[in-house]
């Protein structure tokens, strides 16, 4: 992975306290568990940004070695990386999820 | 890709059971289960109860299935959903 693309992917985590990146966009998941993933974040009415791995080659390998992590969505929670679909998908239920979010401050504490 | 990625590659895109193999091999003592989600043979998803996961994070837990899969998780499998327990969960 190229430095530019190391740098690039570390300033988005540590720029947004939830940052997801993805096959597709918000409005248009291009994958099913892409879209997963921003449903649920939307459930919690959580401000996220994402990235469209399909536009950047570069970052949609190098993300695999940043967070030494083979696959797609992976999900970022305070520049902290929590998983992708499946382990999101059980915080969630667990409610591990809403209390990740909360301790972000992106959501407030129920 | 090395001769044997190849065949293992080919071996992956036909059967959920070439993945559950794989999975035994590193989970011994496991139950596992994989189901192919698209009827395409690149999205499953796949339930594992071992006693090698007590006491793991999630990410501790699917880092050893996606090191148990190796190479098979940058080629063949475009999706792993992943339901990892341990006994003790199991039994709760």
């Amino acid at each position: 992975m190229s430095e530019s693309a190391r740098d690039r992917i570390q300033n988005l985590v540590d720029t947004h306290k939830v940052m997801l990146f993805m096959k597709g966009t918000k409005s248009f998941p291009q994958c099913g568990f892409s879209n997963a993933v921003v449903q649920m974040l939307k459930l919690h009415g959580a401000p996220f940004e994402t990235f469209n791995v399909l536009a950047d080659p570069e970052v949609r390998d190098g993300i695999k070695s940043f967070s030494n992590w083979p696959t797609l969505p992976q999900l970022y929670i305070g520049g902290k990386f929590v998983g992708g679909c499946d382990i999101v998908t059980e915080m969630h239920e667990s409610g591990d999820l809403r209390r990740e979010l909360e301790g972000a401050g992106v959501i407030a504490a129920s | 890709m090395t001769p044997s990625d190849e065949a293992l590659t080919w071996a992956l895109m036909l059967d959920p059971r070439a993945v559950e193999a794989m999975l035994m091999a590193a989970f011994p003592d496991g139950t596992i289960s994989v189901r192919d989600l698209t009827g395409t043979s690149d999205h499953f998803d796949a339930v594992i109860v071992s006693g090698r996961f007590e006491g793991l994070s999630r990410i501790e837990r699917h880092r050893l299935v996606y090191a148990a899969l190796g190479t098979a998780m940058s080629g063949p499998i475009h999706a792993l959903a992943l339901r990892t327990k341990s006994p003790s969960e199991i039994s709760k």
